[in-house]
């Protein structure tokens, strides 16, 4: 590999860090960009078919709410297509014409979502409500595929595929072998169903901080109940699919699942760490589980786990303990979620009611922040994971970054951009819900109000 | 070594991307412009209000293009991309700071009115209005000056900052509000405002006399900084470049007659903004960047090339039937900004008093069955508005 020959003369920290805090930050609002339209249709579809003006008082204020977290992701996103550039230029001249073909197709599908968010957005007073509700279903539609492409590129970089090199030029490309590359539908649908929770266990988050307040009108338990449904749907999913994926790891990216579980010789009987901190190859303040590792990766005691001794110092990801803590954060937050969601279905099997007590409702309350935690712990561990490497295997990091010199200058503007997007992103719906509340408190239940139609027919468990 | 067919056919997509940009992106940075120069927080509400009904359903769709162009370049042209990316990287990290800031302005503005404030974020989605289309305009008269190395070792403060560069990009701020407001006073007259008309007739004639005299000085320096772009917008792209001159020259013509057709208004602006993009591109055949890199030597292997065929047909087929409902909505004003919340309440309780109208659900589009209903709208649009022209003058 010549390119492992390469002297360090640019510092690829700043564009690093540049890189992950925009993913970092973009990811967020992703994530509502591909579920949130699904979590307002289901409050819309509740208020058309059953006639029920509390659902369609939270699905209309759930997509102004949109609104806010689309225009923030619309920019942030265009922060990333532009950094892809600025920050990268050895990777996109060099391979731009394999990991393009996604990104044009995720192009596409943006394209269906902002014309179509557009739509669902202002067309609230003018479409009948059944074409308004249908003109939402792009939205989820694209933001699935758009998800599945971007992820295609990202996962490209980790099982390169589909393209020839002779002479280190890019001589020929297959882009459906670029788009449907191993890690594809591994990474894509981890993501997906991350969307899910990340987007249902905030939405419901607010409800449950509502309901923990005592307004427990049938308002707030639907503002609840709707979105964690479709988180708590996924938390089970994404438990078994993280499952698949460590698995997938181990035999694609042995030196990444190596740091994630502190695998330093390759082995059988691998044991499972978890916690502890890597100071000098020593697991200090951790507790191991014989064999576990092995079990986990092959089913049995005896399965040989690659090692990171597999490969010289130098290929190895750094910072073993920040990938192995963040793994076990994800996994540990995730089991977290999915055990709140067995919680509330367990409940609802037996009862047929929403199980409003404050010791679920309290820990429900932060799931939106766990989920995000989760998430930002999976992509660092993705991501680092990775490193030395921006394509595993093929191109350093240090050799794609650009010579431009201003990079610690747009970092620290990026940073400073990135504060003011999230005060946006959180400020301004905190600023919309206390304005509804102190429009008319009372209205949000909606059987109080004089002009609705009598809360008899609405039915339903959570009606009173 | 000529360039292949494949690799003319994707610049040529390129070029059709770059000017729906210029001029649907254009626009909406124009409108923005308006709302900068509409003084007064009294005197400029009227025209602030339309601008603020015109852009807000679509500015995201039109934002895409540019994502398109990115992708585009990277996937057929990786080389010149990596060299534009380093050599320019301080005028593209300005206006892509230009395009936060303007999301941050929409996202305040246009969800939380009634904060204090709203002043300070219209002022910043006016002010980045201005400073991006600044420095996009930079980055082509850089790229056509030739002062783009294939190779650049780093950022090039000379490229973007020599007399045509910044020319270009003060051309680029003029077209912008001049497509704008040409485009507002249809917006204004589909709304029945006839102050609102005269105001941005008035200012469509003054940007539009501005973009000449600077597309002239433009052209002007040309001759001497970017010898190759010139002798091809004098050669071969004479024709378009005349055709440009011309739409710019009729748009005018039909502003002072007071002729304000919807569609021939359109059609001239549009004609003028993408006749103007496609004689640059073709001006700098066979370069990508002129005289470094040739087509042929920068672009994608044509498996690559062929797949961004794959993806503008794809583009076709979805995309533009979506985009002709979203304006064909917002063009009959079916799409409502900014509800208020007691708005939100009623609406909420009216459609729950008549539940589930019996009307038949449309299917989600990319059906085949939704593009034929999107046909038959834009069919009937096209029939109704020639025969109701007379009465709604």
């Amino acid at each position: 590999m010549g390119a492992m020959a390469h002297v360090l003369a640019v510092d690829p920290v700043p564009a690093r860090s540049q890189m992950g805090s925009s993913l970092g930050f973009h990811i967020i609002l992703a994530c509502f960009g591909i579920a949130f339209a699904a979590v307002t249709m289901t409050a819309e579809w509740i208020g058309i078919r059953r006639g029920d003006a509390a659902a369609l008082l939270l699905a209309r204020r759930w997509s102004k709410v949109m609104a806010v977290l689309v225009a923030v992701g619309a920019v942030s996103g265009t922060v990333l297509s532009y950094e892809m550039g600025l920050l990268w230029p050895g990777l996109m001249g060099r391979f731009g014409a394999a990991i393009g073909f996604p990104f044009s197709m995720e192009g596409i599908f943006f394209f269906l979502e902002a014309i179509f968010v557009g739509v669902y957005l202002y067309g609230w007073r003018r479409l009948s409500p059944w074409a308004h509700w249908w003109s939402g279903m792009p939205i989820v539609v694209a933001g699935v595929l758009g998800a599945l492409s971007v992820i295609a590129a990202n996962s490209w970089m980790n099982s390169p595929a589909g393209y020839t090199l002779s002479h280190g030029k890019l001589t020929s490309v297959d882009p459906v072998a670029v788009f449907f590359n191993a890690s594809t539908p591994y990474e894509t649908a981890h993501m997906v169903l991350a969307a899910y929770m990340v987007t249902g266990f905030i939405v419901a988050g607010v409800y449950a901080v509502g309901l923990l307040r005592g307004r427990r009108d049938r308002y707030h338990r639907l503002g609840f109940a709707i979105p964690f449904t479709l988180g708590g749907i996924a938390a089970p999913l994404q438990v078994m699919m993280g499952d698949i994926l460590a698995r997938f790891i181990a035999h694609n990216q042995p030196t990444k699942f190596a740091a994630m579980e502190y695998v330093s010789r390759t082995t059988r009987d691998a044991p499972e760490w978890v916690g502890g901190v890597l100071i000098n190859g020593h697991v200090y303040l951790g507790a191991a589980i014989p064999a576990f590792d092995s079990i986990l990766v092959g089913f049995s005691p005896h399965t040989r786990v690659i090692g990171w001794d597999s490969v010289p110092p130098a290929q190895r990801p750094p910072l073993a303990t920040l990938i192995h803590l963040s793994f076990d954060l994800m996994v540990g937050l995730g089991f977290f979620l999915f055990a709140l969601a067995a919680w509330q279905g367990w409940w609802w099997l037996f009862h047929r009611r929403l199980l409003v007590t404050p010791w679920f409702l309290a820990p429900a309350a932060v799931g939106g922040v766990a989920a995000v935690a989760a998430m930002e712990a999976g992509w660092v561990v993705t991501e680092v994971g990775r490193q030395p490497w921006i394509v595993y295997h093929v191109l350093l990091v240090s050799d794609a970054v650009t010579p431009a010199s201003g990079v610690p200058v747009t970092l620290g503007v990026i940073l400073i951009l990135y504060a003011i997007l999230t005060v946006v992103a959180i400020g301004v719906p905190m600023v919309m819900s206390r304005r509804w509340r102190q429009g008319a408190p009372a209205e949000e239940e909606a059987e109080q109000v004089p002009y609705g139609p009598s809360p008899a027919g609405t039915g339903g468990p959570e009606a009173r | 070594m000529n360039p292949s067919p494949q690799a003319v056919a994707v610049a040529a997509i390129l070029f059709v991307v770059i000017a729906a940009y210029a001029l649907f992106g254009g626009a909406d940075f124009g409108g923005g412009i308006w709302d900068l120069l509409a003084g007064s927080a009294k005197r400029g509400s009227a025209p602030r209000g339309l601008i603020e009904e015109a852009i807000t359903p679509v500015w995201e769709a039109n934002h895409v293009w540019l994502i398109f162009i990115l992708v585009l370049l990277w996937t057929a042209f990786p080389p010149a991309f990596a060299a534009i990316m380093t050599a320019l990287f301080v005028p593209l990290s300005l206006s892509l700071l230009g395009i936060v800031l303007r999301g941050v302005g929409f996202a305040f503005r246009h969800t939380a009115q009634r904060l204090r404030m709203q002043q300070l974020t219209g002022a910043l989605f006016a002010v980045s209005s201005l400073i991006t289309p600044f420095f996009m305009g930079t980055v082509v008269g850089a790229v056509a000056t030739g002062k783009v190395p294939a190779h650049p070792t780093g950022s090039v403060l000379a490229a973007w900052t020599s007399p045509t560069a910044i020319l270009t990009g003060f051309l680029f701020v003029a077209a912008c509000a001049y497509v704008s407001a040409a485009f507002l006073v249809l917006e204004a007259r589909d709304r029945g405002h006839r102050e609102l008309m005269r105001y941005f007739s008035l200012r469509a004639t003054a940007a539009g006399i501005l973009t000449g005299a600077l597309a002239g000085g433009t052209f002007a320096e040309l001759a001497a900084s970017a010898p190759h772009v010139f002798a091809g917008l004098t050669g071969i792209a004479l024709p378009l470049v005349a055709v440009s001159v011309a739409a710019g020259i009729a748009v005018l013509a039909m502003l002072w007659l007071r002729w304000y057709h919807a569609l021939a208004l359109r059609a001239t602006a549009a004609i003028a903004v993408a006749t103007v993009v496609w004689g640059w591109g073709l001006a700098q055949y066979p370069y990508l960047l002129p005289t470094s890199l040739s087509l042929a030597a920068g672009s994608a292997p044509t498996a690559a090339l062929v797949a961004e065929f794959v993806v503008a047909g794809l583009a076709v087929l979805l995309v533009a039937p979506g985009f002709a409902l979203l304006y064909f909505l917002q063009q009959r004003r079916m799409l409502t900004a900014a509800e208020t919340d007691a708005d939100l309440r009623m609406a909420a309780h009216l459609e729950q008093a008549n539940p589930g109208h019996p009307a038949a659900a449309p299917p989600p589009a990319g059906t085949p069955v939704t593009r034929a209903l999107v046909l038959i709208l834009l069919a009937i649009k096209a029939i109704r508005d020639l025969f109701s022209r007379p009465d709604r003058r």
